[in-house]
């Protein structure tokens, strides 16, 4: 029997997040926790499964063991297949010698033996560090139908924030004439979501020319993509216009948490017919006393709570207890907040304690957000300023 | 823990007629998001046990459907694992009527399996059991079966004529098992927990029938009192059998009091089917106090000393109180609902009224719209 698989995916999550500071000093961007029940990765992954997808190859490098740990075998995403299924690629030593992955490109081209033994005819790439919800399957028909050589999904982005973005500039058909990385003055609003299909066989030529070349950073946006255009492959964007963002920053982490809430959220993770599977904690359902107050939050299982939490996500285990206010903040999961402590406009990382009486954060006019690594614990009545950013011991 | 686990599904299933119309005593939901299986696996599970047949009569889609492979115990295994054992019969054979039937229609279960000792449980019965613990004390004892039994007021448990009631000497060995005896005050309540070697059940199974008997208790049990070594072990802990519709409503709600949880979930961790619900969201208008919400509801109006379970919907306006919820109940704009459990998907159209009281709860069944 020689199998072939349609499209399989690589899902870059090696990216440090540096800009996550202490929320990534010990774990991997896309395992960050999100929206009190996920970890980042989870969207890119349920897409996959929902998308019909069922092989997946996930790239690792930096600080893997939570993240290696959290995939497993891949069972909640029902990614444990016989044929297929989700795998983790670290670097690994050949003969030639070892190397860690340099850019986004080299490290597809240092598993190109992987894909190569799926014998895939389209490679869907996809990074591990943005939220949204998107049917990949949709991408793939339009890749499919337009014959393209490599399909760029993009997103209409205000003309205000388009220099930020990698913008595609394109035809009536949506075929891509340039690329501009972060130009100074955009000539369209159109930007790059870092979600690429490929031909498998223009995906195996470039990226090994790409690796012969002096001086290419072996990086796709930079190098790979433009390289490819101005060779005259067919280069098509396809639009996407759902919610997405990229959670790559503290502001646009906690900002797309909140999105979660609301009386219409902005970004709604409760439609049936979209599931975003994850690792379910093993926990009761959650307890609110007659002494607590509730109001616009987003609240998982085993919480305990006995005062005050507005406008906050809180993952599972988290206790509050009374007197405690919680008001604009991101708990992670085992987060313990202690009597009258308050904690504002913060995120606060795995099994933090803010111990009574103690002050976290406040409210700013200019939103400062203060962050608290896992583990650390904030002593008897002291304070974090507003804005601070503290290490934490996980 | 060098044993298998038997657990029957169906036995109490007319306790509580209401919830096992569609379902098995097992399969009762529970707390939010357990069924009341979850306890019995659990338990199994955390002792060490990791292999478990599952005795099924009959309603059984709905706890087929929730223990699936067993993966979420742990119990997706190549060896053991979870097994389920549907009724055993020949063609001319109704179904099974008691616990020595469904027994005998296991037999080929246990004669293929090699563990050494059985444990076998019911599943109309919330607490957290070590079974490695009691099985240690039961070879200690060189005992034959180790019958564990709790302490409880008469007067607190319904229907104490079928139940079982065990005497035991100062050693732990039980002197007289007897039904429906003359007795007030505290008695000891057998759980139908119990623990012997598999051989010897097998033996006891094939005596007994060979004999004509068909009664585990009455006939297994009570005539080898003084034949074989039966010690009894006191569980100590929560513990509670659900034997009417009012006793799930009690004992449910007992679970907002912190201690009651901490005795069952702090201690071990419980397991269910896993759903992926999304987180629960709060809407700005929410007014909750005392209660016990799942994942994956949205809650815009009030809700008091009462356990939501998952994906239940509290519109606008609408005020809970006292009640169980079921997964996927869905109340409107301006309902009120006081001492109402409501089985699995009601719907509960807007100014709906609904009132009882706490010692007769109303019980609405599944899928009915209000």
């Amino acid at each position: 029997m020689i199998y072939k698989k349609k499209c399989m995916a690589m899902l870059l999550a090696g990216g440090q997040g540096s800009r996550l500071y202490a929320l990534t000093s010990k774990i991997a961007k896309p395992a960050v926790s999100f929206g009190g029940k996920y970890r980042i990765i989870d969207f890119p992954l349920s897409n996959c499964v929902n998308s019909g997808i069922d092989t997946v190859g996930v790239l690792t490098q930096y600080q893997p063991l939570l993240l290696n740990e959290y995939i497993g075998n891949g069972q909640p995403w029902d990614l444990d297949r016989n044929f297929g299924g989700v795998h983790i690629l670290s670097p690994y030593q050949a003969k030639e010698g070892s190397e860690w992955f340099k850019g986004t490109a080299n490290a597809i081209y240092q598993n190109l033996y992987f894909i190569k033994r799926y014998n895939p005819e389209h490679v869907l790439i996809l990074s591990g560090d943005h939220i949204y919800k998107m049917d990949y399957s949709k991408m793939l028909q339009r890749h499919i139908e337009t014959n393209a050589d490599c399909t760029i999904a993009a997103l209409k982005v205000p003309m205000s924030e388009a220099s930020r973005f990698g913008i595609l500039n394109v035809n009536e058909n949506g075929e891509i004439y340039e690329f501009e990385e972060k130009p100074k003055k955009p000539k369209s609003d159109l930007a790059s979501m870092g979600i690429y299909i490929f031909k498998a066989e223009k995906l195996y030529k470039y990226l090994e020319e790409d690796e012969k070349l002096e001086g290419s950073r072996n990086d796709f946006g930079g190098d790979v993509l433009p390289r490819m255009l101005s060779l005259g492959e067919k280069m098509m964007s396809y639009e996407f216009s759902g919610y997405w963002k990229d959670v790559g920053t503290i502001s646009s982490l906690y900002d797309a948490n909140m999105d979660l809430l609301g009386d219409t959220p902005n970004f709604q993770v409760d439609e049936k017919s979209w599931i975003i599977r994850s690792r379910n904690p093993i926990a009761p359902p959650h307890y609110v006393s007659d002494k607590a107050r509730v109001v616009n939050s987003a609240i998982v299982s085993g919480c305990e709570i006995a005062g005050t939490v507005e406008n906050s996500v809180l993952s599972h285990h988290v206790e509050i207890e009374e007197g405690a206010i919680v008001k604009n903040s991101i708990l992670f999961a085992g987060v313990k907040i202690c009597k009258n402590a308050v904690v504002e406009n913060a995120i606060i990382a795995e099994y933090a304690v803010v111990e009574e009486g103690a002050t976290v954060g406040a409210i700013t006019d200019d939103k400062k957000i203060t962050v608290l690594g896992g583990g650390y614990t904030v002593k008897k009545g002291s304070k974090i300023e507003a804005g601070e950013i503290v290490e934490g011991t996980l | 823990m060098n044993a298998l686990g038997l657990v029957f599904s169906n036995i109490h299933d007319n306790n509580v007629p209401e919830l096992t119309q569609e379902r098995t005593m097992g399969s009762i939901p529970f707390l939010g998001r357990y069924r009341l299986i979850d306890f019995a696996l659990s338990n199994l599970v955390n002792s060490g046990v990791a292999k478990v047949g599952l005795i099924t009569k009959s309603n059984y889609q709905s706890l087929m459907d929730h223990v699936g492979s067993g993966k979420d115990w742990d119990l997706a295994r190549r060896r053991g694992g979870l097994h389920i054992l549907p009724p055993f019969g020949l063609k001319d054979n109704v179904l099974y009527s008691t616990r020595l039937e469904a027994l005998r229609g296991a037999k080929n279960f246990l004669a293929r399996s090699d563990e050494e000792y059985v444990v076998m449980t019911d599943c109309d019965n919330v607490c957290v059991m070590n079974f490695d613990k009691i099985l240690t004390e039961h070879k200690a004892k060189n005992a034959d079966i180790t019958l564990v039994y709790v302490k409880k007021d008469a007067n607190d448990v319904k229907d104490v004529l079928s139940k079982m009631i065990v005497s035991t000497a100062d050693n732990g060995r039980v002197t007289d098992i007897s039904f429906a005896p003359r007795v007030q005050g505290e008695i000891n309540l057998y759980t139908n927990v119990c623990i012997l070697k598999r051989t010897l059940l097998q033996t006891l199974i094939a005596d007994a029938f060979s004999h004509g008997y068909n009664h585990f208790g009455k006939d297994v049990l009570v005539r080898n009192v003084n034949s074989l070594r039966i010690f009894a072990h006191e569980h100590k802990g929560y513990f509670v059998a659900l034997n009417s519709l009012q006793s799930y409503y009690k004992e449910s709600l007992k679970f907002l009091d912190k201690s009651v949880r901490d005795e069952i979930f702090k201690k071990v961790d419980v397991y269910t089917k896993v759903k992926d619900s999304a987180p629960t969201r709060y809407g700005a208008s929410a007014v909750v106090k005392n209660s016990l919400i799942a994942d994956g509801c949205v809650i815009e109006g009030t809700v008091e000393n009462s356990i939501i379970f998952r994906g239940v919907k509290i519109g606008r306006g609408t005020v809970v109180k006292n009640s169980i919820l079921m997964q996927g109940t869905i109340t409107g704009e301006n309902v009120s609902l006081n001492s109402i459990v409501a089985d699995k998907n009601v719907v509960i159209k807007d100014r709906r009224v609904l009132s009882a009281c706490e010692s007769l709860p109303f019980y609405i069944s599944k899928n009915i719209i209000v």
